[in-house]
């Protein structure tokens, strides 16, 4: 039976990771790849790498990063941050990751995605989303899409940029809700199964994630196909093993690799 | 032990080397004939459409050399879909070296096209699968997919049971990709390079 999938997001800058991260038993918990491994080891999905700095000058140690995970790890990992073009996937695709995401650049370039879908394949462009509940300029309540970390509104509702972007060739969608991210008060179910509902591609989960029920609550009602979080997961606030055998538990179907 | 990647122009190949690297094998990424013909391993990848892909082996001569080798064969992925006779995939014939014809998952509520993420393997009874636990996790990315057939030795369910795994004489072929199925995949990859 086809699982849900847990994912860990590294945010790495210079190659390091840069959200607190808590692991004694780690030589280096700064070090973006030996953290991977330890995720991939104890049972991750997949993994996540975000170029939170996405400098110039910090790009040439980002490929060298992702070149690195993909020498290390033996399971999917997708890579984001600052991608606005044909060769900057090409790049990042050639040292090895299996997928990019694309935020930012989708928004203000529709059209990238079905460049990338072509030249790529859809089976390897995931197509970040973030979004947060807001009051619209004509004073109604709407999911609106932002940009630049959550601070920056679009124009673009979230519903329907969701199906314009599998429309023109995402191959996953990551929908980070804005208003959740950061309160560990668990994910934002509804917004969720409204997007995976109305969907035919897989829709990962991010933002909000507290506990274990959390997971158990955006597999169920919200419908998701995966479930990415950071912190806790950093934090050791929820340990891997622990969480897929709760879930597991709990009859959804889990990769259970001890 | 000379292994040889098929190169063609199927998308990123990549972490099929890493993968190689892994496990300690040096490997030859190559297009041309002598180089793949006097390999002991031919590892014939693949991430891409059936009929770009299949018009490039035909450009290349691929599709003629393929079929004719006799060392073991490993394709996977598109590489095991243009292994077989016909795939669904804007209507493309391929190599026809399993009798059999690929098809499109079935439009089903509530299920998603692509298969995309680990699902489970049954029933094997392949040498790459030799000492492989039982309902092992593979990573499947795909629309397309072919049926159970006399040539099916592993089996995976989603929407209807399809062939994970085929095999005939010195061509092995495997839907999921190995490369990044972690231990599973590696373990599958390494029984290849044994055989």
């Amino acid at each position: 039976m086809l699982t849900k999938r847990i994912i860990p997001c590294l945010d790495v800058k210079d190659g390091r990771t840069v959200k607190g991260v808590n692991f004694v038993n780690l030589r280096d918990a700064g070090d973006a790849v030996e953290l991977g491994a330890m995720y991939a080891a104890q049972g991750a999905d997949e993994l996540v790498y975000l170029d939170i700095a996405a400098t110039v000058e910090g790009r040439s140690t980002f490929i060298d990063l992702v070149r690195r995970v993909a020498n290390t790890i033996n399971i999917p990992f997708t890579v984001g941050g600052g991608i606005s073009s044909i060769a900057d996937v090409s790049a990042l695709l050639h040292a090895g990751a299996d997928k990019v995401s694309i935020n930012s650049s989708a928004v203000r370039n529709p059209d990238l995605i079905n460049e990338l879908a072509l030249e790529f394949g859809s089976q390897c462009i995931v197509v970040a989303i973030d979004t947060r509940y807001v009051e619209t300029s004509e004073g109604v309540f709407e999911h609106i899409v932002h940009t630049h970390g959550g601070r920056k509104p679009t124009e673009l509702r979230t519903i329907s940029w969701a199906k314009e972007v599998e429309e023109r060739g995402a191959g996953e969608l990551l929908l980070t809700s804005m208003d959740t991210d950061g309160t560990k008060n668990g994910f934002a179910i509804e917004l969720t199964s409204t997007i995976s509902a109305n969907a035919n591609i897989p829709v990962i989960a991010s933002g909000g994630a507290g506990n274990m029920e959390h997971f158990y609550d955006v597999f169920t009602e919200g419908k998701a196909d995966a479930g990415l979080a950071a912190s806790i997961f950093h934090f050791r606030e929820i340990d891997i093993p622990d969480l897929k055998q709760y879930l597991q538990n709990k009859a959804l179907p889990m990769r259970m690799t001890k | 032990m000379k292994t040889v990647i098929i190169k063609y122009n199927a998308g990123n190949v990549q972490s099929v080397m890493y993968a190689l690297d892994r496990i300690g094998v040096d490997y030859l990424y190559t297009d041309d004939e002598e180089e793949i013909r006097s390999a002991d391993k031919v590892i014939f990848p693949g991430v891409g459409e059936a009929s770009t892909t299949m018009s490039y082996l035909k450009e290349k001569g691929l599709d003629k050399l393929i079929p004719s080798l006799t060392q073991p064969v490993l394709g996977t992925c598109v590489g095991m879909q243009l292994m077989c006779r016909f795939s669904e995939e804007n209507n493309t014939t391929c190599m026809g070296i399993f009798d059999v014809d690929v098809k499109r998952f079935p439009a089903t509520p509530g299920i998603k096209v692509p298969h995309m993420g680990w699902n489970n393997i049954t029933n094997y009874k392949s040498e790459l699968t030799k000492d492989l636990i039982d309902n092992a996790y593979v990573y499947f990315v795909h629309s397309y997919a072919a049926p159970v057939c006399e040539y099916t030795v592993a089996t995976c369910d989603y929407i209807n049971p399809f062939s994970a795994m085929l095999h005939k004489d010195n061509f092995h072929a495997a839907q999921f990709h190995c490369e990044i199925s972690g231990d599973i995949g590696q373990k599958i990859l390494e029984n290849f390079l044994k055989l």
